[in-house]
């Protein structure tokens, strides 16, 4: 150990907690010429404010923990839905680019050139007050398929009402795990006897024979709630039934989906570029087909580039759908910095908490993402 | 005569199933064409399935007959490679063709023929297409937001001068623009320091801000004219006082006082907005998030564990909230760490918080170039008795940026698009002008307008800074 090592470490050290004590001698000061004292315990009281749109029962009697589970499901709501969405369209515009039709080609690349530097933020207020705001009213709507509503109030779906929903559930959990299953099954056999088994065909099978047998022998029963008409008022219609998907929530998740996807579009280009030619002509020269090069050697290779870029966009997605705010979903940023906040007052406590949150779920997925990179690395000898 | 095979288009009947072909999909896009742009159906007659899906089957059936392998045609052969080699991707090509023949009418309706520009009320626009009238009569505003109008000639100086600058860097030596790097990267900050530390007091900002401008542009001049062995010191110590002279000896002082020139008036940043804000913000936010970002990447390879321990407790913090949750601590967090009487600009609060925010992930992107060079690098520069700084100043970084040029330049866009979420703390950029403008009561109703021109504006500043990045990489491309 040497003087010209352990120097600036302390010196480092040294900076850090200076500055951290500042700031923290001053917050103390601060928080005690206000009146506030530093705690947690407001979270048990009672909120008093109301959300409009929540997946939990809540209303203002309700704690304001309460009010911060009900931005946190709201937050992942509309992440899932952007998720889902961003990946199917980035897969298709990433194939696409791929493709070595001209039209198809440059038609893909507009699209990502073009949503990929428009901010997200202007994009969010696009779909929110001028695109949106073009539907028309409850009264005028043509329904879809006669049965979906979109008007300028949100998108009115059926609903289905369950009898025994955890049975189905259970069924649909019983099907995931056998495919699961089902899948290592013939991944030995594919390693030690080179046969191959139709998954995909199985897997379909399972996931629809046993929730059909939980509906026929379990006593699961649905029904279709369709979305009805009613006048509030002389000039005021509303839907009544079925589930109201407010327009924030819908420019939300459009925007998020349609803007990450481009970015997922990259990563699946790249990741079908990543693979050399060389491997699919040796795949060939081995008399496999084309789909069986497609599944056995290009797409393992592909997925291990195109995954780990891919949830780093998943993750973007999640915290840009903080940008909620901008447009009053209620997210966990609206929720419970915005109105919780102003509330309370207690900035120190709400702002660590919001940001602890989006931390965990973030470090918790790069965490998960370095031991995946691990485990699918070339183990080169 | 070969026998004709209508299922097997080939060479020997190549003008029967050419023509043929050619008729059929001219037919079927003439119809769509018609459609669209006359809004008549010509082949209504037909039942309405079939008259729907009547071109798209026409020209199906014409490029299948087209499809003939080295026809010996090389326009033929071309539209086969590009859009027709197989039936999936001819139905695809058709389908795009039709989509944009059918979209072609009401966008260009809504853009350009019922669109108005004439007039300044909003009385004029009563086609059915785009009020541009809205765009031109709040067009100030959405560049520079509240900035009162007499002012904004010094938003205008400043960047002109700006790229003024820009040029010079543009049009210089190669040996020159090694200086002019040295420069935007090490005396500009010093410079923008002087401009950020006298707008929280109070004073003049563009005042100081064009001081700097012309201090740089003088240096630089001045420059060509130094040999390069002092070109280093040069361009540190000459702009600092040329700048420090503008202010305190000729101008600043001594004019005021007798009288000759008049001080500017003192614009507070809550009145800045629009284009320019934009500008101001991703422009300062550039320039301090590259340096933290280069010192994070080292100080987490650094072989000293308390050091690499706080790069990485920084890095993962910025990098794992939304720069919107950011914002929100800068703006209601912040002031309750700072002492009563202390106040910080909330335009400083928010560049400082955009900057460490964005240094993380330039942190993440150089240690990415760092980490894909060979070992061998380290080895021989150690070998050669080099320190650290001069190992990595001399070797290493050099190659470890230029590889990551295209990730730096991602980082970068990113900022730009974050820009807008500065609306949080209250400042309006062009985003937030926009929806100021729109609450108007006189000029409601135009909300697609504005977001469409912002779009356009947007667009063209990140396509420009792409391309460039991608010039950029092109040109220090090195083979390995």
């Amino acid at each position: 150990m040497n003087i010209k090592k352990i120097l600036p470490q302390i010196l480092t050290l040294l900076v850090v907690i200076l500055v951290f004590g500042f700031f923290s001698y001053n917050a103390q000061i601060n928080m005690e010429n206000r009146g506030i004292t530093f705690g947690y315990g407001f979270l048990s009281q009672e909120s008093s404010f109301d959300v409009q749109f929540s997946l939990i029962e809540y209303d203002g009697s309700h704690s304001y923990f309460r009010a911060y589970l009900v931005g946190l499901l709201n937050t992942i709501l509309v992440s899932v839905i952007g998720i889902i969405f961003a990946t199917i369209i980035g897969v298709v515009v990433g194939i696409a680019r791929l493709s070595n039709n001209y039209l198809i080609n440059r038609t893909a690349s507009i699209y990502v050139e073009f949503f990929r530097n428009i901010p997200l933020l202007l994009q969010i207020f696009f779909w929110y007050f001028a695109a949106l705001r073009a539907l028309p009213l409850p009264q005028d709507t043509e329904p879809m398929f006669g049965v979906f509503f979109l008007t300028i109030k949100g998108f009115f779906v059926p609903a289905f009402v369950w009898n025994n929903l955890d049975i189905f559930i259970y069924s649909i959990i019983a099907a995931i795990i056998s495919i699961i299953f089902v899948r290592i099954y013939a991944r030995k056999k594919q390693e030690n006897e080179g046969i191959q088994t139709p998954v995909l065909s199985i897997s379909i099978g399972l996931l629809l024979i046993l929730p059909i047998l939980s509906f026929l022998f379990g006593g699961v029963d649905a029904s279709v709630e369709i979305p009805v008409i009613k006048q509030l008022s002389q000039s005021g219609f509303t839907f009544e039934g079925g589930i109201k998907l407010p327009p924030e929530l819908i420019s939300l998740a459009l925007a998020l989906s349609l803007y990450t996807a481009t970015f997922i579009a990259e990563c699946v280009r790249a990741g079908v570029q990543g693979v050399s030619k060389g491997q699919k002509e040796a795949a060939a020269s081995i008399g496999l087909t084309p789909n069986q090069v497609l599944k056995l050697v290009v797409m393992p290779q592909a997925l291990r580039i195109i995954i780990p870029p891919t949830t780093n966009q998943y993750l973007n997605l999640t915290k840009n759908s903080s940008l909620a705010a901008a447009i009053a979903y209620p997210d966990l940023v609206l929720v419970f910095a915005g109105t919780a906040l102003m509330q309370t007052g207690r900035a120190i406590e709400i702002v660590s908490i919001t940001m602890l949150t989006y931390l965990s779920l973030s470090i918790s997925i790069s965490i998960f993402m370095n031991w995946y990179n691990k485990k699918i690395a070339i183990k080169e000898k | 005569m070969n026998k004709l095979n209508f299922l097997q288009p080939d060479k020997n009947n190549i003008y029967t199933y050419l023509y043929t072909g050619v008729i059929l999909v001219v037919l079927s896009i003439f119809i769509v064409f018609f459609n669209s742009f006359f809004n008549k159906d010509i082949v209504s007659f037909l039942p309405g399935p079939i008259s729907f899906f009547l071109p798209l089957i026409l020209g199906f059936i014409g490029l299948h007959l087209i499809r003939i392998d080295y026809s010996g045609y090389k326009f033929l052969d071309a539209i086969n490679k590009n859009i027709n080699t197989n039936n999936f991707n001819a139905f695809l090509s058709l389908l795009i063709v039709f989509v944009i023949i059918k979209s072609l009418p009401p966008l260009l309706s809504w853009f350009i023929l019922d669109a108005n520009i004439a007039g300044d009320s909003k009385d004029v626009c009563t086609g059915s297409g785009a009020c541009w009238t809205y765009i031109k009569i709040w067009f100030n505003r959405f560049m520079y937001g509240m900035y009162p109008n007499p002012e904004q000639w010094r938003i205008n100086l400043s960047f002109i001068a700006l790229a003024f600058l820009g040029c010079v860097g543009f049009f210089a030596t190669e040996k020159f623009k090694k200086y002019l790097t040295l420069y935007y990267v090490v005396v500009y900050p010093i410079i923008a320091f002087f401009f950020i530390f006298f707008f929280i007091s109070g004073g003049p900002i563009f005042f100081d801000f064009s001081y700097g401008i012309i201090a740089a542009i003088i240096s630089i001049i001045l420059g060509f004219f130094i040999p390069s062995k002092f070109k280093m010191y040069y361009f540190i110590i000459v702009p600092i006082t040329i700048y420090i002279l503008l202010k305190y000896v000729f101008f600043y002082e001594e004019l005021i006082e007798l009288g000759k020139l008049e001080a500017l008036e003192w614009v507070e940043t809550g009145a800045w907005g629009g284009l320019s804000l934009t500008f101001i913000v991703s422009f300062f936010c550039l320039i301090f998030c590259f340096p933290i970002g280069l010192f994070l990447s080292l100080g987490r390879r650094s072989d000293l564990p308390i050091i690499k321990y706080i790069s990485i407790g920084m890095i993962e913090f910025w990098r794992g909230v939304p720069l919107i949750t950011v914002l929100f601590m800068s703006s209601v967090m912040f002031p309750m760490f700072l002492p009563e009487d202390m106040f910080i600009d909330k335009l400083v609060r928010v560049i400082i918080a955009i900057s460490l925010f964005e240094a993380a992930y330039v942190a993440e992107v150089i240690r990415g170039g760092l980490q894909a060079l060979p070992r061998g690098q380290y080895d021989a520069a150690k070998s050669l008795g080099m320190g650290y700084w001069k190992m990595h100043i001399l070797v290493i970084l050099p190659q470890a940026l230029k590889l990551v040029i295209p990730g730096i330049a991602n980082t970068f866009l990113a900022l730009v698009k974050d820009t807008p979420l500065i609306f949080v703390v209250g400042l309006l950029e062009i985003v937030g002008m926009l929806n100021l403008a729109k609450t108007n009561p006189e000029w409601l109703g135009f909300a697609m307008e504005g977001y469409v021109f912002a779009s356009v504006l947007f667009f063209i500043i990140c396509y420009a800074m792409s391309k460039y990045s991608y010039n950029l990489e092109q040109k220090y491309k090195t083979e390995r």
